[in-house]
């Protein structure tokens, strides 16, 4: 009995709490700053955890050497581009400042062009996870 | 800043950042949470293991 009422006076807060404001705002501020959408939603544990994973992977690309896809002549080259682009802020920032190396020589770089990539997908992931819990989709 | 690991730190890196994403994206409770993503990063270091061995021999 204790677990019923702990669901019931539960559900109506966590609706409560996630029909207030813009309903793609999670989404966006997710996709644009790492951890942002969790943050926006009060879950600070999981935004941080979320920002350090995302932002580490793509710091840690880039000090790889990794290289920064900024078009797409091949089929390859344009999934990088999509891959890239989920990393949002990061990417226009570190485009805008010259961040990235261009043409990948060593083993590591490669390996950091692909650290780089999949910080954007775990971003867009991340992202999606806090739209889900905003619109109640996903219970906490 | 330039850092150029190992492959196998590599791979213990890429499997504990997206460990954690997966475990807090794919569940609902933090110990579930926790507990899918050492479920994930186990899978991640021990399939990359295993798979390094099978290139290994095919090699030969």
């Amino acid at each position: 009995m204790p677990t019923q009422e702990n669901k019931s006076s539960a559900t109506p807060q966590t609706t409560q709490q996630g029909q207030q404001g813009f309903v793609y705002l999670p989404l966006i501020a997710g996709w644009l700053v790492p951890g942002a959408g969790h943050f926006v939603l009060h879950k600070w544990v999981r935004g941080a955890l979320l920002a350090a994973s995302i932002l580490g992977m793509f710091i840690l690309g880039l000090a790889m050497q990794g290289k920064i896809y900024s078009s797409a002549h091949e089929v390859l080259d344009f999934l990088g581009l999509i891959g890239d682009l989920g990393n949002g802020l990061l990417y226009f920032l570190s485009r805008a400042i010259g961040l990235g190396g261009e043409p990948v020589q060593v083993t590591t770089a490669d390996w950091g062009t692909r650290f780089i990539v999949v910080a954007g997908l775990l971003n867009v992931i991340a992202a999606v996870d806090a739209h889900n819990l905003r619109t109640g989709r996903k219970a906490s | 800043m330039i850092f150029r690991p190992s492959h196998f730190t590599a791979v213990l890196l890429f499997a504990l950042f997206t460990s954690i994403v997966f475990g807090i994206t794919q569940r609902e409770t933090p110990r579930r949470m926790f507990r899918y993503g050492a479920y994930c990063f186990a899978l991640f270091v021990l399939s990359a293991i295993v798979l390094s061995w099978v290139m290994y021999f095919i090699a030969r």
